[in-house]
């Protein structure tokens, strides 16, 4: 297998059996992001203790990208401090999701990414 | 006959990509050497500024300018070439109409439109609303073409101009122009007619079908980009205001006004797309030799196939009327049920996973790519019509005179490719 093919079946597995889908019940914020160009639409819910993001879960629909990285970030924001969710940088982000994503897949990947920028610079606020 | 196999030789675009299945031309077309080469010729040759110059090769560019206005004009129908305004593309044509239709319009006036529109001919005509006139839109029937009764109905005596389109870029449907022509004049409506996805694809007559404006694109008929054309019937287009102000629409300017430039030039403010004109009618040219009966068969051949193929491929759910007489060569389709987002509900349904029983259309289009076969995914600028169809976004092939059944063969092979791919 090469690293593209491994990264495809990773995408692939989180598009099929999501991490943190479905309400999350005592949410403190939460965001729907939307890509008018495809119609991909993310709702982040986080829960903030303190500095820290105690839970998050996001529902959503559209393709496999966009929906994929969804829950990978859920996974990767989980117990982190605001300030590290923070300091996580879009292209690192990129990187961890996908090979050769291109221009317009790019957009369906950086949808979560931006809810959860959205909620962390509004709570921070 | 339409030989695609012979007709690919003239697109250089397709030996320099050898595998490339290219199923997008509702979006845009390729070019013919035909068409880039009128368009160097014009370059090489005599290249000035048209209709001020008194030197020859200025004289030059007009007469070619000007008689390709006439060729495009006899190309749609028309029998005078004032009747044909040179734009940018559809878009512009309709934003032209919008607005200098609009200027006599009151509140309370009505526009009617349909639900399949594309964006091009809803925006323009919503900007009305500031003013007080009300946009209705006539709605779809359950095959996926325009209900003519829904039509009649929402038409009052208020309705001042019905415009629609005559081949949907989304389900195909070809609507029945010249039926809807009488009942718009018998109601003391203009028609306008979008013939952005009919011009290109078959024989068109506005005398025929009786349209008081028809616009289109030229980069969807073999043209280049950046030049299109409004056909207006010649004693309403002169009685327009202009649309942009500038050179060219002007016949006379003081410090506290102007007089306008005859029609169509008082349209035209500006230099126009010179060698955009040239190239459109070679582009006429390169058609009307294929001949446009041709044309339109050969797509109705396509579809005709494509439809039959794809009744038989397993969660293949596609749009418009399944008779391909009615059917332009627009095929959207969905890899099972691709649902709009729905917060409230699917909120409530917790159980439900994300990727439901359907492929997005972005994972088909890219799928599909690997394959070089080249398709659009999205809204396709008609996002009332995807709320309509209860989907967030289709797939869509769309065919031309160099598209074979060959071409419909690799389609529906990858079409396994990414059932394969996302297979559970």
């Amino acid at each position: 297998m090469t690293e593209e093919e491994i990264k495809a079946e990773i995408i692939l597995d989180h598009y099929r059996n999501p991490r943190n889908y479905g309400k999350l019940e005592n949410a403190t914020s939460a965001i729907t992001e939307y890509n008018p160009i495809c119609g991909d639409t993310v709702h982040m819910q986080i829960l903030f203790e303190g500095n820290a993001v105690r839970d998050a879960k996001f529902i959503g629909r559209g393709c496999s990208i966009s929906q994929a990285s969804a829950s990978m970030i859920t996974e990767m924001i989980k117990g982190k401090t605001v300030d590290e969710v923070m300091a996580m940088k879009k292209d690192d982000f990129l990187s961890v999701v996908g090979f050769n994503l291109g221009p317009a897949r790019e957009k369906c990947a950086l949808l979560s990414f931006n809810a959860v920028e959205k909620l962390v610079k509004g709570y921070k606020k | 006959m339409i030989n695609p196999e012979r007709i690919k030789k003239d697109f250089p675009i397709f030996s320099n990509n050898p595998d490339l299945c290219y199923l997008d031309s509702a979006a845009t077309t390729q070019k013919p050497r035909q068409v880039v080469d009128a368009i160097e010729n014009y370059y090489y040759s005599c290249n000035s500024n048209v209709h001020r110059g008194i030197y020859k090769i200025s004289e030059d560019a007009t007469n070619r300018f000007e008689s390709s206005r006439e060729n495009i004009s006899k190309f749609i129908g028309s029998r005078d070439p004032r009747q044909v305004v040179f734009t940018r593309n559809t878009t512009e044509s309709l934003n032209l109409l919008a607005y200098t239709l609009g200027k006599s319009l009151h509140a309370g006036d009505e526009i009617l439109l349909s639900t399949m529109e594309h964006h091009s001919n809803m925006i323009p005509w919503q900007f009305l609303r500031e003013k007080g006139v009300i946009v209705k839109y006539a709605d779809i029937t359950p095959e996926g073409t325009l209900d003519l009764h829904d039509l009649t109905g929402k038409m009052t005596k208020k309705t001042k101009i019905v415009s629609l389109t005559h081949v949907s870029n989304v389900l195909g449907c070809i609507n029945p122009v010249n039926e809807i022509a009488k009942i718009a004049h018998d109601n003391s409506s203009l028609f306008v007619v979008d013939g952005a996805q009919s011009v290109p694809h078959m024989p068109i007559d506005v005398e025929r079908m009786n349209c008081d404006f028809l616009a289109f694109s030229g980069h969807k008929m073999l043209g280049p980009a950046g030049i299109g054309g409004l056909y207006g019937r010649f004693d309403l287009l002169d009685n327009l205001p202009p649309f942009m102000g500038g050179g060219e629409m002007i016949l006379n300017v003081s410090l506290d006004g102007a007089t306008w430039n005859e029609t169509p030039l008082k349209f035209e403010a500006g230099t126009p797309n010179i060698e955009g004109a040239i190239g459109l009618s070679a582009a006429v040219d390169y058609l009307r030799k294929l001949g446009m009966d041709n044309v339109r068969n050969h797509e109705k051949e396509l579809i005709g196939y494509t439809m039959k193929r794809a009744s038989e491929v397993e969660d293949l759910i596609f749009y418009g009327p399944r008779n391909p007489e009615m059917h332009g060569g627009v095929f959207t389709f969905n890899i099972g049920d691709v649902p709009a987002f729905d917060l409230e509900r699917d909120l409530s349904e917790r159980s439900v996973s994300i990727s439901s029983n359907g492929i997005h259309p972005h994972d088909t289009a890219t799928i599909m790519d690997r394959d070089d076969i080249a398709i659009r995914s999205g809204h396709h600028c008609a996002m009332p019509l995807m709320t309509r169809l209860g989907v967030s976004a289709t797939s869509r092939a769309s065919f031309y005179v160099y598209n074979s059944k060959e071409d419909v063969d690799r389609f529906f092979a990858a079409i396994n490719d990414v059932k394969v791919a996302f297979a559970k």
